[in-house]
């Protein structure tokens, strides 16, 4: 079972400073699947995201990897292995230009300057920030830098891209961009969404994993999800989960 | 004189040098514990008390009790007063940057220092102690199976030295009573905290970092008034002492003010042992090399009780 | 219409060309300082590429510098090499140096980053002074004119002076714009801008980090190495603090983080010394005055102004 799975996640524990803040954390992303992974508030959503990027080291379980246990790689290695991440808080080279930001993602697997910029321009398109190739990043608008953060992503060309709340502060019309983004990605890459926004993941996800103080509380189709009680009951009696 | 009696005097005289480097790496302490900034020019801050005190007690004329009290009463509050002005006019500027303020305080250095030579000259200058009666002490010394107290030659210590380790006692205890029973020590707790949320609860956070800055010269000013009776007053004067309260700042946790000064107790006590056993070269090359692996190896300082 | 990448290496080598010109028409006195500049820009140059380019700052580096002087006085002094195997000696001091120090350095960041280097780099003066029967303390050692013949050619003749000064200044220089053009300086930018990122990338930042650190003290002890042999003079001054804050502040001068930066700090602090030592003994109170200048009004250094208002392209 774990072995047809791109990311596996076996026991995952992590406490800090005695409290634990994830508890036996399992879970299966078969190859080619937009999973979503939601959870209210504090429910270990960061957390088990930085242990699977490789930010933080588990207290015990592991990870698996496209085959490989990466559980003590550090994180730059489960990278060059086909992990992309993008930051949850924007996070990209500000005075740099964007076309910059993107090659420094793309260079690292592509050897060929004229490769790279291909990889740019593709990545640049996808996102819809052609027109901005020369721009210094930190000049472009918040929602831009948003879509920037996950050209990046995408130029890395993962097998597996961990999108943490990359709806977070985007307009109506951005977050519609975002959703065929996705729509258009599905298939190609494996996607791992970190998400607030229920209207994105009923949307978008094939699957979703429900986080709940430290522990997965449920899994299923976002139809699924929808309809349980246990989900409900976890979001403060389902206000955010709105119908 | 016997080894006894020699490691006694050498732990009175580390008892002394402890008590002064507690004051300056307090002062230390506190600037890097509340602003979160090294401030280079820390030994500057301390020489500039030495020299200030000379000047005073020249002015002063001729009773040394009188300019040593009057030194001691004003040199801090105007070395503190610089340095809050250093605060508001430059370190606010660069908005309190690590790496900014550690060059804006390296050139800070150099003024000082420059402007002292220019003014006050390249010469070392002495500045007559208040009091100064030798006080011989005894050592207990064992004789034919009886137990028999005797003075040995050289083994003493000045009345002025040990006044300087109570002084420093005293000042170390207002300094706690300050940050942990007053207002204003919990405004600098605060702001240590969490300057934001400080900020969001209408601290003024400008003023509390020029008083913090401000204070921390002055501890510097002050150990400098108080040391320099026994060395003397030079331009270069304040290479050491920062050097010293690097070593402790770091070893004690940086930030924290109970560990620099338990760190202060024990690079002052280890100093006077180790140029026992040492050469003066030799101990500083183990010092310097030791408060490197320290932080490399335990960045929280040995005790790990400080922030990282 | 030029390229960017074309202009940024024409404007280089104009450089190179004008200081090779140069030497034919200064008087004697500006000819010997420019060949001492071009030694000092040199290490600057190392300086800058840790901290101009990778934002890493060190203020130790004068161990490194130190690594070269004695690496090879003491072993034309001691041992009675030649000046090429000196000149490996001491650049080969200056890497093993620089790698041991950045192994244990970088396991700290900031401001601890910054206290480690000043300690090692002071326990290296204190050996230096320790060991004084060798190395003769702080009124250090001079090195016979006879010791520093290189081919046949004698390298304290002025025009030889000035030639191998102007040499490893171009050696540097095209190192640093190399480098700094290649895919491997770029990642070291994206350091400097963005170190978790970077990281997030998929790049061993530690790795890069440390390789930076291994060149940058290298090219230190290069430029160290070169001064004992032209200028002859190994002093415990060229370890002591000061030549740790030297590069800092030639760098932070000209530009951290440009090509030229250090040469353009290099010459006008040389200078604006120079001039006031003339006038008064406290010449130190210019450095500090412009250090607390550029932290305040100018970060960017004159090169960074520039780069920033006019030449975009520059490196």
């Amino acid at each position: 079972m774990a072995v047809l799975s791109l990311l596996s996640a076996q026991g995952l524990s992590i406490k800090f400073n005695g409290l634990s803040v994830l508890s036996d954390v399992s879970f299966d992303v078969p190859k080619g699947q937009v999973r979503a992974l939601i959870g209210p508030n504090g429910a270990g959503k960061t957390t088990l995201v930085g242990l699977l990027s490789g930010r933080l080291l588990p207290s015990s379980g592991t990870v698996h990897f496209d085959g490989q246990n990466v559980t003590n790689w550090p994180s730059h290695k489960r990278i060059v292995q086909g992990m992309g991440y993008t930051f949850q808080i924007t996070s990209i080279f500000e005075t740099l230009r964007v076309h910059e930001n993107v090659a420094l993602a793309a260079r690292r697997h592509q050897m060929r300057d004229t490769l790279v910029n291909e990889v740019v321009e593709w990545a640049l398109v996808r996102v819809g920030l052609a027109e901005y190739v020369n721009d210094i990043a930190g000049d472009l608008s918040y929602g831009h830098q948003r879509l920037l953060e996950i050209a990046m992503g995408l130029a890395q060309q993962p097998k597996l891209l961990i999108l943490d709340e990359p709806t977070q502060g985007l307009t109506e019309s951005d977050i519609e961009a975002f959703k065929a983004l996705i729509d258009d990605l599905r298939g190609e890459v494996t996607v791992l969404l970190i998400e607030h926004n229920m209207d994105v993941v009923m949307q978008a996800a094939d699957f979703v994993t429900v986080l709940e103080s430290g522990q997965v509380l449920f899994e299923g189709v976002p139809s699924d999800v929808k309809a349980s009680a246990l989900v409900r009951a976890a979001y403060l009696g389902g206000a955010n989960a709105k119908a | 004189m016997d080894f006894g009696p020699y490691l006694m005097l050498a732990i009175m005289e580390g008892a002394l040098t402890a008590a002064v480097l507690a004051l300056t790496a307090s002062g230390l302490a506190l600037v890097f514990g509340v602003m979160r900034v090294v401030n280079v020019a820390h030994g500057e801050f301390f020489m500039l008390g030495a020299v200030l005190a000379w000047w005073v007690t020249q002015l002063a004329g001729g009773s040394p009790v009188l300019g040593f009290l009057l030194a001691l009463c004003v040199v801090p509050v105007l070395v503190g007063m610089l340095a809050a002005f250093v605060d508001m006019t430059i370190l606010k500027r660069i908005n309190y940057d690590p790496e900014r303020t550690i060059v804006a305080t390296i050139g800070i250095l150099y003024i000082l220092q420059q402007v002292t030579l220019m003014t006050y000259g390249p010469e070392a200058r002495p500045v007559a102690p208040p009091f100064n009666a030798r006080i011989a002490l005894p050592w207990i010394d064992m004789s034919d199976g009886t137990l028999r107290l005797y003075w040995p030659w050289g083994l003493s210590i000045t009345s002025y030295k040990l006044f300087v380790i109570g002084a420093a006692c005293v000042v170390l205890l207002g300094l706690w009573a300050l940050m942990t029973k007053t207002k204003l020590g919990l405004l600098m707790r605060a702001t240590e905290q969490d300057r934001e949320m400080a900020l969001a609860f209408g601290i003024p956070v400008q003023r509390i970092y020029a008083i913090a800055f401000g204070l921390g010269a002055g501890m510097a000013a002050l150990a400098a008034v108080l040391i320099v009776p026994i060395q003397q007053a030079h331009y270069l004067m304040g290479g050491d002492p920062l050097l010293l309260s690097f070593i402790v700042v770091i070893i004690g946790g940086l930030g924290s003010l109970p560990g620099a000064i338990l760190a202060a107790l024990l690079i002052g006590l280890s100093d006077g042992i180790i140029s026992i056993f040492f050469s003066p070269t030799l101990a500083k090359i183990f010092a310097t090399l030791f408060v490197a692996f320290v932080l490399v190896f335990r960045p929280k300082g040995l005790w790990g009780t400080g922030k990282p | 219409m030029m390229s960017d990448s074309k202009k940024d290496c024409f404007a280089h080598g104009g450089v190179l060309l004008f200081l090779f010109a140069l030497q034919f028409f200064l008087p004697a006195y500006h000819h010997g300082n420019m060949a001492r500049i071009m030694v000092l820009a040199s290490y600057a140059i190392g300086y800058n590429l840790l901290f101009g380019y990778t934002g890493l700052l060190s203020l130790g580096h004068a161990i490194f510098f130190a690594a070269g002087l004695y690496g090879s006085g003491l072993a034309i002094s001691q041992f009675g090499f030649s000046v090429g195997v000196a000149l490996v000696i001491g650049v080969a001091a200056g890497c093993v140096l620089s790698a041991v120090i950045g192994a244990l350095a970088l396991r700290t960041e900031g401001v601890a980053f910054m206290i480690v280097t000043l300690m090692f780099a002071q326990a290296g003066y204190l050996t230096v002074l320790y060991f004084g029967e060798f190395t003769r303390g702080d009124e250090g050692f001079v090195l016979a004119h006879a010791d520093r013949v290189l081919w046949g050619v004698s390298l304290s003749d002025q025009t030889s002076k000035y030639f191998s000064a102007f040499s490893l200044f171009c050696v540097s220089l095209i190192m640093c714009l190399a480098l700094v053009r290649s895919r491997f300086g770029k990642v070291l930018i994206a350091i400097r801008e963005n170190e978790e990122r970077t990281q997030m990338l998929g790049y061993n930042v530690v790795w890069y980090k440390f390789c930076t650190i291994i060149l940058s003290g290298s090219i230190s002890a290069l430029a160290g190495a070169t001064y004992a042999l032209l200028f002859g003079y190994v002093g415990a001054s060229f370890a002591s603090v000061e030549y740790s804050i030297y590069p800092l502040l030639w760098v932070l001068l000209g530009g951290a983080g440009t090509v030229i930066g250090p040469l353009v700090g290099m010459i006008f602090m040389f200078y604006l010394i120079d001039l006031s030592s003339g006038v008064t003994t406290a010449y130190m109170l210019v450095a500090g005055v412009v250090l607390v200048f550029l932290a305040v009004f100018a970060p960017q250094g004159v090169m960074g102004e520039v780069r920033s208002r006019i030449w975009k392209w520059l490196s």
